[in-house]
């Protein structure tokens, strides 16, 4: 990982693209940090273990805690991960690296907006708050700046695609001939995913939420902006995760020692994500009223669909990295797997990732079930299995991947591997803890979201085991999580203080079949982006259609809930006022 | 395009996988009869006052074997349903049919009966039906499980199965 090769780093060819990398980083360990705070803070709290919030203030720290790891931490992470892998597989510098730092400029600030909104609900004085968790389900109501902060990020996000789409036209015109190397194809099949996707959260925020937080407009539909929601809610669990696919295609058949199986498909993976993520979103929505059958019947048999991709790509990763294990000197069915480099924290840490993976995948085919989904659907189950896929798959995958990157974008060893590999096991212990028990809390009918571990009125029946055994496994599990994000962070911190070393560049080798094998029409983005596009529309026309024939876009009628009391107060101030109230904190 | 045999042999059992899902759910919609949540009528949450049943929710016999009971989930009770806030349980005859109509009268709410696949939204404008049976005599809890504001965690409810001699239609 940090030996000596004598090959020049991205680092060293890229120094400047290297410092967006290193920033979008930064932005993305300091909110994992403190959603891993935010994350023990809610363990102990809802087991009843210890506490020292009141339970009203535990929506602050969920709120944060979802936003924090999955908007703020995973996007930073893959725009600097793109970053990287757009400029290296192009070998090529973006065209104006000043709109590279405007575009992760804006998604910082919008980013800031909406986290101080967010952590402002703590101090009630100042009577700003956005305890209305990830989803934000209106006619809970945030305050303004939030969804502000929210558009902003969302439009640096799109800029950031732009600037990759200009890279890579720019490299077609002197590369007419050429297939799109599969990092950039990644890259642009990822981004165009997410155009799609954000069309409803954008429509649900700019035409809706944000002019209704300021009082320009009376009512909103709480289904419609729910169903926009969800619209986009599904597609970015897979913006969350094509990251770690781009890692365990491209980076961890080399930590393994190999080659990855299949150029061709790993392009048909990605393709098939960018036409099945968004036609699915109903699926959040089973048993919502207001949503016929049918449409629900219609999510679902897509979303089964999108699990081929992920059936596909364990297959492939699996072969690379047996490639890899054989080329290493491994023999035998399954006596290979002794010959993997297991000391490697970025390929202990991935594969330990993938297969949590699975598991994940697993309590996921559950949920997309139709009519099982009724025991499951907002019990603890869900967190669990979420908490398996993003929560695992994506996030021990990112740490990994660090593990691997860090000396190309630094030119600086690591400061400990066997820190690191007890980090990543360390992640995979504590996970398997606690999801468990949250599967299992979720089958007895504990619910997610709610500060409190029992109710005065009944107390939940177990098949087997007790809820105070299924706490205590969710108490450790979240500990052990939290102190591997601390072993994972300071082991960074530490590592800045590494003298810089000359010659710690590393090169991906190409596939073992390459992207010559396959047809030409795989690259054919335009024509990905217009399939896409129709099996969007045939997936949303009619159930939007229908929301808003029967209750309006604007809905039938009912007030707005702010989620403090006080919030006409603070519209008068204006923003100015917010912004003063903010400085004050900082203080 | 190249394609290894295994990796087709792969593709092959996946898709086989992938259909045997949707069939099994569809065989669990059609065979077993488990409906939907559906789209069924809309309200104005601020006129519920107005509304036939909804301005009087609660237990009502519409057959033989039959029950409607009607729920508002508002912040932090169910009516019925809550009973630590003073509303009576909803209490049916064992071995009945029981339809849920539910709605809300403000936020977004979750309405589950712990323990059983009675389970659904309760949306602001929407009412969501549910038909279930109830078999033995027996207590159950009923959650909100969606946050709904500061005191999510204090909305919960009581739904009592009671032998069908005891069950007086009156009370409810």
């Amino acid at each position: 990982m940090s030996t000596k090769t004598n090959t020049k780093t991205f680092a060293d060819r890229f120094p400047e693209e290297a410092s967006i990398v290193r920033r979008a980083f930064l932005v993305a360990f300091v909110a994992l940090g403190l959603g891993a705070l935010f994350g023990i803070i809610q363990a102990l709290h809802r087991t009843n273990v210890l506490r020292f919030i009141p339970s009203t203030d535990y929506y602050t720290v969920l709120t944060a805690h979802g936003v924090l790891l999955v908007i703020v931490f995973t996007i930073f992470f893959l725009v600097g991960l793109y970053q990287w892998a757009i400029t290296r597989s192009l070998d090529r510098s973006p065209e104006n690296i000043t709109f590279t730092k405007a575009w992760l400029g804006l998604m910082s600030l919008g980013s800031l907006l909406a986290g101080a909104t967010i952590l402002l609900g703590f101090i009630n004085e100042i009577g700003i708050s956005a305890d209305v968790l990830f989803t934000f389900y209106a006619p809970l109501q945030a305050h303004p700046l939030f969804y502000a902060g929210l558009a902003v990020f969302l439009v640096g996000t799109w800029l950031a695609g732009v600037d990759w789409f200009r890279t890579w036209l720019a490299w077609r015109r002197e590369n007419p001939d050429e297939r799109i190397p599969l990092q950039t194809f990644m890259v642009l099949t990822s981004m165009i995913m997410w155009y799609i996707a954000t069309i409803g959260v954008a429509i649900a925020v700019l035409f809706f939420l944000l002019p209704w937080s300021l009082g320009f407009i009376e009512t909103v539909n709480p289904l419609l902006t729910r169903t926009l929601f969800w619209f986009f809610g599904h597609p970015v669990v897979y913006f969350w995760l094509l990251p770690a696919y781009m890692l365990w295609y491209t980076v961890m058949p080399k930590i393994a020692g190999g080659r990855l199986f299949s150029d061709p498909l790993a392009r048909v993976v990605f393709v098939l994500f960018v036409l099945l993520s968004t036609p699915v979103g109903i699926h959040h929505q089973y048993v919502d009223p207001g949503i016929a059958e049918g449409f629900k019947f219609i999510a679902m048999v897509n979303t089964m669909f999108l699990l081929l991709p992920s059936l596909l790509t364990a297959f492939t990763v699996v072969a690379s990295i047996e490639h890899g294990a054989r080329q290493r000197g491994g023999s035998g069915y399954l006596g290979w797997l002794k010959a993997l480099p297991w000391r490697d924290p970025a390929f202990t840490g991935m594969a330990l990732a993938g297969l949590m993976f699975a598991a994940g995948g697993f309590s996921g085919m559950v949920n997309a079930g139709m009519n099982i989904n009724y025991l499951v659907h907002n019990t603890l189950w869900v967190p669990g299995h979420f908490h398996l896929t993003v929560g695992t798959a994506v996030t021990l995958t990112m740490m990994a991947g660090t593990y691997w990157l860090w000396p190309q974008i630094t030119n600086k060893r690591l400061y400990s591997r066997p820190i690191a590999l007890g980090q990543v096991v360390m992640w995979f212990g504590g996970m398997a803890l606690m999801s468990n028990a949250m599967h299992v809390a979720g089958l007895f009918g504990v619910p997610r979201r709610t500060a409190e571990p029992q109710y005065q009125s009944f107390s939940f029946e177990t098949v087997f085991g007790t809820v105070g055994e299924l706490r205590i496994q969710i108490a450790v599990g979240g500990a052990l999580l939290f102190l591997s994000t601390v072993l994972f962070l300071s082991n960074l911190m530490l590592s800045w203080g590494n003298p810089k070393t000359s010659g710690l560049g590393q090169t991906l080798p190409p596939a073992l079949s390459g992207p010559s094998d396959s047809p030409r029409v795989l690259d054919n983005l335009k024509l990905w982006t217009v399939i896409a596009l129709v099996l969007v529309v045939l997936a949303y026309a009619l159930p939007l259609g229908s929301i808003v024939a029967d209750s309006g876009l604007l809905g039938p009628g009912g007030n707005a809930y702010p989620v403090i009391v006080d919030v006409s107060q603070i519209l008068t101030e204006g923003f100015a006022g917010a912004f003063d109230s903010f400085a004050e904190v900082i203080r | 395009m190249h394609i290894h045999k295994y990796e087709k042999l792969w593709f092959g059992i996946s898709l086989l996988l992938i259909v045997g899902f949707i069939a099994t759910v569809t065989y669990g919609a059609v065979g077993a009869g488990i409906q939907m949540v559906n789209n069924d009528e809309t309200v104005n949450p601020n006129a519920l006052s107005e509304h036939p049943k909804f301005s009087d929710p609660g237990v009502e016999q519409v057959g033989p074997n039959e029950y409607d009971v009607y729920v508002i989930a508002q912040q932090f009770i169910f009516r019925p349903g809550s009973t630590v806030a003073g509303q009576p349980p909803i209490t049916v005859p064992a071995n009945s049919t029981v339809n849920f109509h539910i709605t809300s009268l403000d936020v977004i709410h979750g309405f589950s009966v712990v323990g059983t696949n009675a389970n659904t939204m309760a949306i602001p404008g929407e009412v969501a039906e549910i038909t279930v049976e109830v078999d033995e005599p027996q207590e159950y809890g009923i959650v909100c499980h969606e946050y709904c504001g500061q005191a999510h965690h204090t909305m919960e409810g009581v739904m009592k199965v009671v032998p069908e001699d005891e069950y007086n239609g009156s009370d409810q």
